[in-house]
């Protein structure tokens, strides 16, 4: 292209927006690009090809298929189902409250559940294990959220009640989970009977909510002016990060209940989620150390000059803006940490993958079935992590972090 | 932290301030507890370990490592048997760790390149795909990745009489990889020689004739001088060794088995293929950000004073991206090296692996974690340690 046509172009009058004129601009604007257009569809149509043929025609979806809820909840007993129901039952009202209230991030997950619940309730198993009252208390659930999307429109309820109730929830479905030993009704499910995505889910909500506490204690520690703690902190923090996790969680596995008294027997669960909480403590801590050093020195300096001691200017003006900006790394984080999980199947805990890789040996037939479970087990981690990442891009935006 | 004028005065004058409430006092005080604290727990837990290590009749000693070792290794570079000592055996893991880490890097940073390159494209066809590429390896655990490519290499290619026969040449097969492999004849030992001396002198003539250009100001080529040094001075080598320095070693078919060429395991070509693929979506992200980075205004400064487009390139661009680049691609570099461990998962014999191993074989599993952790710390505080000088060494060019 010469200077004297662009300049033509740019002197004549605008070119009429179309789908030519837009191909032409950016698929075919010199034949080097022409060539990589090409290029592009023909390798685009040979892997989209191939790969539509393999799933409708070539794989074998049964191990995918007949086990839906071994894949959700692992053993959990099936006559207890109806607990793990109630949870849902909580959280699509508790959702759909808060997608009312805060819409934005809510509304996406909200959607994201609300699929979710669909496409299990509409599940095609050869096999009956999904049963009829399932399947619809599942779409019962779709409609508990529009329940709680109408309830949520009401003045009464308000944001810090919703958010009280948000953590009670979470006490609420633990008792609903393991039981208790007081009510016979809410007889105790030990934890090696969890699997599936349950599990998955448990060891990434425990690990990142259980750590931040610790990230933030970590974070101050290692800008301390007090050279004992920030040593100590920093070791820590840097001997964690050095180390690949699946060597935590094998030294939480192995050696933690070394250290305690022989007494003490730890679940295994218990063992993977301390692992994984020390780890994410680490990275934790980094991000916050992040938004800290974000903070500029005049807001310190401002404070003291009004007569703050330094824990008041630490807790009041340093970090909720800090925390504030740290936001989209730690949900980053917390993708990086739901994506790691599948580590935790190395100590024989049994989460997404752990259920996949029993399913492919539970039965002879289906022996080289690997693509078609690992490529599902694939698939509901993109899902999950797309729509967790894009929800991320958003608070961002809405923030306004990323522009300074 | 500045005091006051009456305070400061107070404090000089002493006992006026309480010992709680002097901050002198106050830090020493919290170093001191905080100390007390982490090394108590400390104590309190060896303790522990040591009372348990008693009762269960666990030993502490690392004496363990001089003892064979007992079992078979499916790959090493080093001659390996299983009379070998545990030790050895160990180092056979490291060397494995360092190979896949070293050759996924450098083929990471490739595609990762390619990708972060494609990103901005203007074709936006191109752009998209190198979209979906990161999109798709960013949200899907490495481990499933990694177990997909291991399927796919024990069974989606063909049977060893089928192999698939890349030009060099390369064959695939449910055996693994089997690729020609160079190797040296008796007189090649001056081409070697050679290729070292060239690329010392191209790295001198780099740095000598750079600085020269930058301190007067005169065109000194100083790119062309290496590379004309990096292709004559091998040529020399190349006829010293009559011609003959390199001998293609070509898998040959015998039987049910290749023979001869260099053979790559299934697992090592699952793990490196998935490490590959997965980390350089990362790096697209880190260049994609780091040529992102580089303000338009100093394209078209550039472009005022009469640059050219490559050295828009070499003296503009690539410096500059490469400062935001490279702290994030050297962690994602450890990353790579740290998610090698998760070849335990399909069994190539790296660092962890061994450990496992050596875990079943020996007990031990203390003293095996701690060198496991000593071995991945070590690499990347040597790693980290570099960055922070190359790092110190930007800023001091920053204004």
């Amino acid at each position: 292209m010469t200077t004297a046509s662009k300049a033509q172009r740019g002197l004549g009058p605008p070119e009429p927006p179309g789908i030519l004129t837009w191909v032409r601009k950016n698929l075919f604007n010199s034949w080097l690009n022409g060539l990589l257009t090409i290029g592009s569809l023909v390798l685009i149509y040979l892997v989209l090809s191939g790969l539509l043929r393999w799933i409708f025609t070539v794989a074998n979806w049964e191990p995918v298929l007949n086990f839906p809820i071994l894949y959700m909840v692992g053993q959990y007993p099936r006559e207890l189902l109806w607990r793990i129901g109630l949870m849902l039952a909580m959280y699509s009202l508790l959702l759909g409250m808060s997608w009312r209230k805060w819409s934005g991030l809510l509304s996406l997950l909200g959607f994201t559940y609300a699929g979710f619940m669909l496409v299990l309730a509409l599940w095609p198993a050869a096999v009956p294990t999904l049963t009829t009252s399932m399947r619809v208390a599942l779409l019962v659930n779709i409609g508990i959220i529009a329940v709680g999307y109408l309830l949520g429109g009401s003045a009464k309820i308000s944001p810090r009640a919703l958010l009280i109730a948000w953590f009670i929830s979470l006490l609420l479905s633990l008792i609903l989970l393991y039981g208790t030993p007081l009510l016979n009704i809410l007889r105790i499910v030990p934890s090696n009977l969890w699997g599936g995505l349950l599990v998955t889910l448990i060891l990434a909500i425990g690990a990142i909510s259980i750590s931040f506490p610790f990230g933030v204690i970590l974070a101050l520690g290692r800008r301390s002016s007090l050279p004992m703690i920030r040593i100590i902190c920093t070791i820590f923090i840097e001997v964690i990060r050095g180390v690949p996790l699946i060597s935590i969680l094998f030294m939480a596995s192995i050696i933690v209940p070394l250290f305690l008294p022989v007494e003490m027997r730890i679940d295994r669960l218990i063992r993977a989620l301390v692992g994984m909480t020390i780890f994410s403590a680490a990275y934790t801590a980094e991000n916050v150390r992040g938004g800290l050093a974000s903070i500029p020195h005049g807001q310190t300096e401002a404070a003291k000059a009004l007569g703050h001691s330094n824990f008041q200017i630490t807790i009041l003006i340093v970090l909720p803006q800090a925390l504030r900006a740290v936001i989209p790394p730690i949900v980053g984080q917390f993708i990086a940490l739901f994506k790691d999980t599948t580590l935790a199947s190395f100590i024989a805990v049994i989460e997404l993958l752990a259920v996949g890789r029993a399913v492919l040996t539970s039965d002879p037939a289906y022996i080289g079935l690997q693509m078609e479970i690992f490529g599902f087990i694939a698939a509901v981690f993109w899902i999950l992590s797309f729509m967790m990442s894009h929800a991320s891009r958003r608070i961002e935006a809405e923030l306004g972090v990323g522009e300074r | 932290m500045a005091p006051e004028k009456s305070p400061a005065n107070a404090i000089q004058a002493g006992s006026q301030i309480p010992l709680w409430r002097d901050e002198r006092v106050l830090r020493i005080f919290a170093q001191i507890v905080s100390a007390i604290v982490v090394i108590g727990l400390l104590l309190l837990a060896v303790i522990n370990f040591l009372n348990a290590a008693e009762q269960r009749g666990l030993s502490l000693d690392f004496g363990f490592l001089g003892e064979a070792a007992g079992f078979p290794i499916g790959e090493s570079d080093i001659p390996y048997d299983p009379s070998r000592s545990f030790l050895y055996a160990f180092i056979v893991g490291v060397l494995n760790t360092l190979k896949v880490s070293i050759v996924g890097i450098f083929f990471a940073t490739i595609l990762g390149t390619l990708v972060g390159i494609a990103r901005l494209s203007t074709n936006w066809l191109v752009s998209r795909m190198a979209l979906v590429y990161t999109e798709f390896h960013r949200n899907i655990p490495l481990l499933v990745l990694l177990l997909i490519w291991f399927s796919f290499f024990i069974t989606g290619l063909p049977d060893v009489e089928g192999s698939i026969v890349l030009p060099g040449p390369i064959y695939l097969n449910q055996r693994g990889i089997q690729l020609t492999w160079p190797r040296l004849t008796p007189q090649g030992a001056p081409f070697v020689i050679s290729i070292l001396l060239a690329i010392i002198m191209a790295i001198l003539a780099w740095v000598y004739l750079r600085r020269y250009q930058e301190r007067t100001g005169r065109s000194t080529y100083f790119a062309f001088v290496s590379l004309g040094l990096l292709i004559i001075i091998p040529i020399i080598g190349f006829i010293l060794s009559k011609g003959q320095p390199l001998q293609a070693d070509v898998p040959v078919l015998d039987g049910f088995n290749f023979v001869g060429g260099y053979d790559l395991s299934p697992e090592f070509a699952a793990l490196l293929v998935g490490l590959v693929t997965y980390t350089a979506a990362f790096i697209a992200e880190v260049v994609r950000a780091g040529i992102q980075a580089v303000d338009r205004g100093q394209l078209e400064a550039a472009r005022a004073i009469g640059l050219n487009y490559s050295q828009l390139l070499s003296l503009v661009i690539i410096p500059q991206a490469l400062r935001v680049i490279i702290p994030p691609l050297i962690s994602q570099y450890l990353n790579l090296t740290k998610n090698s461990s998760l070849a335990v998962f399909i069994g190539y014999p790296e660092l962890f692996f061994m450990g496992k191993t050596t875990i079943n074989q020996a007990g031990r599993a203390v003293q095996v974690i701690i060198l496991i952790m000593a071995v991945y710390l070590s690499i990347s505080l040597l790693t980290s340690f570099i960055l922070n000088i190359y790092n110190r060494r930007i800023q001091i060019v920053e204004r």
